[in-house]
């Protein structure tokens, strides 16, 4: 028997974590370290457990619903469906990868840190369950805070200002998604719920002006091409683990935000807005590959690939149909992965050589034989090598854009071969040829701890990409209400011109 | 036999162990080898070679099981095998990927092909790499390469295939860049990946509107059930294909251009030859390279239903046989010479897919997996005993030192030349008459000088390195020896099959009983339409006449390279123009960099880096944005000055603005 209030289990146990994590004493870092990773670790448990009762229904499951604010009809509502569930466990996943990855990075400032990474744990997961658009935008603003810290405070180079991009880009979205939050709130009879909201007709006007102020919080977040110059900054000034968390789930927040709430609650901006939304798609598909491949750090590569990947989920979300969104939903879960992997392995060797330029490294395979075995499976798994994970999304997208217009799969389909171009010419410059910098010559090779971070995230894009179906079957149901919530204006349009 | 074997596995399981043995090598040899890397111990070789020769034959005892079990169905049945699906890999709503397994006629022929071929080119491997220190990675990878290799001629649906198709792809990486630390072999191993991407786009466009015409199509869901990527379903609803064929057919050959390096993807081949030499042998000439041409003939029921896509594959296929066949009467290096002949071979084959002899192509892909795989591993025997020399003009007289090496290449080229009656005569005979016997003129024409070019640098390349006087210094002469039995008696097994493996396609006319041929028979369509121009005294005609063509050529290149070494360069000094093109291989290569990846490369860092994304989003929009902040932070600054005259001035002027807006809406 799985306990009723399991989500909020999952919800509140770090930040329980972290207030234990406040009482410890400042020196004694290392049981600060190994307590956050006890929480997270506990924490994934019990993800797992309720991974085995989830179900894969229409309906939300693991609901609960408790009165929280009278005077304004708030209420702390939660609950996950398929799509929001393998989100939630892929953040349960990466936060002991991530925590572990900064055990040596970390030096200042221990408890602080693993205080906020706790805390950031509680705002990720709280954001992908809520379902009460006032508890939705407390928990993207917890989360969005302790990033800020993560980035300004334990980040590298230009920290200050690629935090205040950060924080200053994020928030402008998310204001005007809180005007939006509340005009509905007035609309829908002065209730947050998410299910009310559903039920709720808005006329056009209103759908497109609402669906814009979300959907440009949540296309900052993606991000969605012109908006996306804080994340290559964002992310190579921030520490390792900032930048796994980063691309692994703080992205995901974006297309999450789109699936969740700009998409089925506004339809007919759907239908309206779908041309605009995959021309920007497939331009951040050819354009972030395009920049990605004259990057001359490897960290900033990374940032702008992920652009890329990102725009294929969006082409798949938008063009509604179930090969497209599952395969958007899969590639959520793949880009967490590979792309988090890809940083995890960029901070290792920064921590060695404290140099992240392209042009500082070449040859090093010969020197360390298991890193650079590493960083190829994780690179032919973020190119879409098929029997790894990120195929499966790509071939699922890709399929989904076809059939919904051929035009749109054809430009992506660029993307393939672009991937290819970015990805192997940095892993020809850093790891083939022979040793230029004598420097490097004194490498080591991986440690336990950092197999034990990557064993574990190669295991799973193996897996994935060798038997999907097992995620795929968690999220049919979800995917199935979703496309016929966003797209009841394409029916109705439809129905309308057979009459 | 074949019951006590059955009785303790079923035949399902046997199918899947054909490619479970070289996956089990893979994964162990690459684990050891990584461990080794680790902990700085030496990998052991013992371990490595007993692993990595022997699962790979135990793959091809497998599948001459199977083999065997399906020639011996009572007549009239289909020797075909279907494992049914092993696990469903994804399934959404309205489609079901399945991965199972399809043992018929043509699949069997490649997967004999593969592991037989690909087993010997192992136990070369042992000899060639012998004193290499990678020498558990490269089995690793070689291994893998034979996974990936029987997914993709077993799987029974597209998706298997394109898994199977582009895991070669990455082993061909993996093994072109072998020796890494030469910057130029990891560079060409790169090429090759993102070239053969680029087809690889194609493949996948025509697998969508495969899909996409097939599910709109509102057929009968039980005899689908969603598994539109299943070869049987594609077939069995082929005709719902039919107003779509000309575009899926010209796409999935895109794929195959790639895969296969034909005009105008041909260039990674040439580079693919920074491999080792077996590799090149295994990969690059006998099997992975004949992917395209397995690919098309597999899907020949959809390529007969549209007649363009038909002419587009023979006339590219024709056109690549010449132009290569051209550039290979120049090279100097040994194994660019056999590159150039392989892209010129395969060209071959696609034309007798597209004038609808799909059992020539074949035919020609099995015979040329013999001689060619031996033409390699000759090469390599040489360059091994010449301690890595590659240059042709360096060489000579060989035949005194390594005598095995020596005649058994004469035998590979006397079978690619098309000389009676060795393998290549019968298949390229075979090619050459469909095309003819199709009414083709002119395609044949191009064969027809092609294979007399063939036979002329074959022979020019057995002239220069075998025979003649030694050009080498002497001290260097009496350090090359024979290579040591493993590599040696691969040499003599693939020269037997060289010689001999013509004769199971033997025509009619010249009194055989084309085996081959009727075995393949019924898995491929029959193309429409075909003239009948020809008998079977116009095709013993045809045959001596290209004998004799292919005959005079290889005296003739004989005379020139052997005995008259002065000659080429008088012809080169006369010719200068058109031999300085066809040298420098008609500046292909540079154009393609000057044409589509300089501009690509720059257009990205100083226009879509430098000004779109620094310059003009983030300075000018988002920090543009913050100054414009400043700027009107200032101007309201600057307007509360505590003056209480200008602030009734403000309070006047904008009265005015206001009324002046409520009179003139």
């Amino acid at each position: 028997m799985i306990p009723e209030n399991i989500l909020s289990i999952l919800i509140f146990l770090p930040l329980a974590g972290a207030g234990i994590v406040l009482l410890l004493p400042n020196r004694e870092t290392a049981t600060i370290k190994g307590w956050a990773l006890l929480t997270t670790l506990l924490t994934l448990a019990a993800n797992i457990w309720a991974w085995t009762h989830f179900e894969g229904k229409t309906d939300f499951e693991f609901q609960k619903t408790y009165l929280w604010i009278e005077a304004f009809n708030i209420y702390y509502r939660i609950g996950v469906d398929g799509v929001s569930f393998l989100l939630i466990s892929l953040t349960n996943f990466i936060m002991p990868i991530a925590v572990l990855c900064s055990w040596r990075e970390i030096q200042t400032r221990v408890k602080e840190y693993m205080f906020v990474m706790l805390v950031l744990h509680t705002g990720m997961v709280g954001t992908f369950a809520a379902l009460d658009g006032f508890l939705f935008y407390v928990f993207w603003e917890v989360m969005l805070i302790p990033m800020y810290f993560l980035i300004g405070v334990w980040g590298s180079g230009r920290k200050i200002m690629a935090a205040f991009k950060f924080i200053l880009y994020t928030m402008a979205g998310s204001l005007l998604m809180l005007v939006g939050i509340l005009y509905i709130y007035f609309k829908a009879g002065q209730s947050f719920n998410l299910l009310q909201w559903l039920q709720t007709p808005f006329s056009f006007a209103e759908q497109f002006w609402l669906f814009l102020a979300f959907a440009l919080a949540f296309a900052i977040k993606v991000p969605i091409f012109p908006l996306h110059t804080w994340l290559p900054d964002a992310h190579t000034e921030a520490p390792t683990a900032g930048s796994v968390i980063l691309a692994g789930i703080l992205l995901k927040m974006g297309t999450y935000g789109f699936y969740r709430f700009a998409m089925p609650l506004f339809p007919d901006a759907v239908f309206y807005f779908t041309p605009h939304i995959l021309t920007l798609a497939v331009i951040g598909i050819v354009y972030g590959s395009l920049v990605a491949m004259v990057q001359k750090d490897i960290k900033r590569l990374v940032a702008y690939s992920s652009v890329a990947h990102l725009g294929f989920v969006m082409l798949g979300l938008f063009v509604l149909n179930s090969r497209g969104v599952e395969g958007a939903v899969l590639q959520m879960l793949n880009h967490g992965l590979s792309t988090g992997a890809l940083f995890l392995l960029v901070g290792m060797i920064y921590e060695r050589r404290h140099s992240r330029l392209i042009a500082d490294y070449g040859g090093i395979a010969k020197i360390v034989p298991m890193y650079s075995f590493f960083f190829l499976f994780v690179t032919l798994s973020s190119v879409g090598l098929p029997g790894l994970n990120n195929f499966v999304g790509e071939f699922l997208v890709l399929l989904g854009a076809f059939e919904f217009d051929w035009f749109w799969a054809a430009v992506a389909v660029v993307g393939v071969v672009l991937s290819v171009c970015y990805m192997l010419w940095m892993v020809e410059r850093v790891f083939f040829g022979p040793v230029k910098q004598e420097e490097n010559r004194g490498l080591k090779d991986l440690g336990w701890r950092e197999a034990a971070i990557l064993v574990p995230m190669c295991a799973l894009m193996l897996l994935i990409g060798v038997y999907p179906k097992p995620l795929l079957d968690k999220m049919h149901a979800s995917t199935d209400a979703f496309l016929k919530l966003a797209t009841r204006q394409a029916e109705q349009t439809m129905a309308y011109d057979e009459r | 036999m074949l019951d006590l074997i059955y009785k303790y596995v079923s035949p399902q399981t046997l199918a899947w162990l054909i490619v479970a043995f070289p996956l089990a090598g893979a994964l162990l040899n690459g684990i050891h080898s990584l461990l080794a890397g680790r902990f700085h111990f030496k990998p052991s070789k013992v371990f490595t070679s007993i692993l990595g020769v022997g699962l790979p034959f135990f793959s091809f005892a497998v599948t001459l099981i199977i083999f065997a079990t399906l020639i011996g169905f009572p007549q009239g049945q289909e020797p075909t095998m279907i494992t049914g699906p092993l696990f469903e890999w994804a399934a959404t709503q309205g489609l079901s990927i399945t991965f199972g397994l399809k043992l018929d006629q043509l699949s069997l022929v490649m997967a004999l092909i593969v592991t037989g071929v690909g087993s010997l080119i192992h136990l070369y491997s042992t000899g060639y790499m012998a004193h290499d220190e990678g020498y558990a990675r490269y089995f690793s990878h070689l291994n893998l390469f034979l996974t990936f290799m029987l997914l993709l001629v077993l799987g029974d649906s597209l998706v298997l295939l394109f898994v199977g198709w582009e895991g070669v792809g990455l082993c061909s990486y993996l093994l072109i860049g072998f020796w890494f630390e030469d910057p130029y072999k990891a560079y060409c191993g790169k090429k090759a990946f993102i070239v053969n991407r680029i087809g690889d786009t194609g493949f996948l466009l025509g697998m969508f509107l495969i899909y996409t015409a097939l599910a709109g199509a509102d057929l009968p869901a039980e005899q689908h059930q969603n598994q539109f990527f299943n070869f049987e379903v594609i077939r069995h609803f082929s005709a719902y294909l039919l107003p779509a064929a000309t575009p899926i057919c010209l796409l999935l050959f895109l794929g195959a251009v790639g895969k296969s390096a034909q005009i105008p993807l041909y260039v990674w081949l040439p580079d693919a030859m920074a491999g080792p030499t077996p590799v090149s042998a295994l990969i690059h000439a006998a099997t992975m390279v004949t992917a395209g041409v397995y690919m098309v003939a597999r899907l020949s029921f959809l390529y007969v239903m549209s007649p363009f896509a038909m002419e587009v594959v023979a006339w590219t296929g024709a056109i690549t046989a010449l132009f290569a066949a051209t550039i290979g009467l120049l090279q100097t290096d040994i194994k660019k010479v056999l590159a150039y002949s392989t892209i010129s071979q395969l060209g071959y084959m696609f034309l007798a897919l597209g004038v609808g002899a799909f059992s020539a192509g074949i035919f020609h892909l099995m015979t040329h997996a013999f001689f060619k795989a031996l033409l390699f591993l000759g090469a390599g025997s040489v360059i091994h005993a010449l301690g890595g020399e590659q240059d042709i003009t360096k060489m000579g007289g060989l035949k005194e030192r390594m005598p095995i090496t020596c005649w058994t290449f004469v035998i590979a080229s006397a079978a690619i030349a098309g000389i009676f009656p060795f393998a290549g005569f019968f298949s390229k005979d075979a090619i050459l008459w469909h095309t003819f016997h199709g009414g083709h003129i002119s395609l044949w024409l191009i064969a027809f000088l092609g294979a007399g070019l063939t036979a002329f640098y074959m022979f020019r390349l057995v002239g220069m390195v075998f025979f003649g006087e030694p050009v080498m210094k002497a001290a260097q002469w009496m350090k090359v020896h024979e290579s040591p039995p493993s590599m040696a008696s691969v040499l003599m097994i693939l020269a037997v099959l060289s010689a001999v493996g013509g004769w199971i396609g033997i025509p009619y006319a010249l009194g055989g009983g084309d085996h081959l041929q009727e075995w393949l028979a019924p898995v491929f369509a029959k193309t429409v339409g075909v003239i009948e121009i020809g008998s079977h005294a116009t095709e013993i005609v045809m045959a001596v006449l290209s004998l004799l063509w292919a005959l005079h050529f290889v005296i003739l290149a004989w005379v020139i390279y052997a005995q008259r070494k002065e000659w080429p360069a008088r012809m080169a000094g006369r010719l200068r123009l058109l031999y300085r093109l066809v040298f420098n291989k008609y500046w292909i290569d540079e154009i393609y960099n000057f044409l589509i990846v300089r501009p690509l490369i720059w257009t990205s860092e100083k226009f879509l880096w430098g000004i779109m994304d620094v310059r003009l989003i983030d300075q000018f929009g988002v920090h543009g944005t913050g100054r414009m902040m400043l700027v009107w932070n200032r101007l309201v600054t600057l307007m509360q000055t505590g003056v209480v005259q200008q602030y009734l001035f403000f309070f006047v002027v904008g009265v005015i603005l206001i009324i002046w807006g409520m009179l003139f809406k």
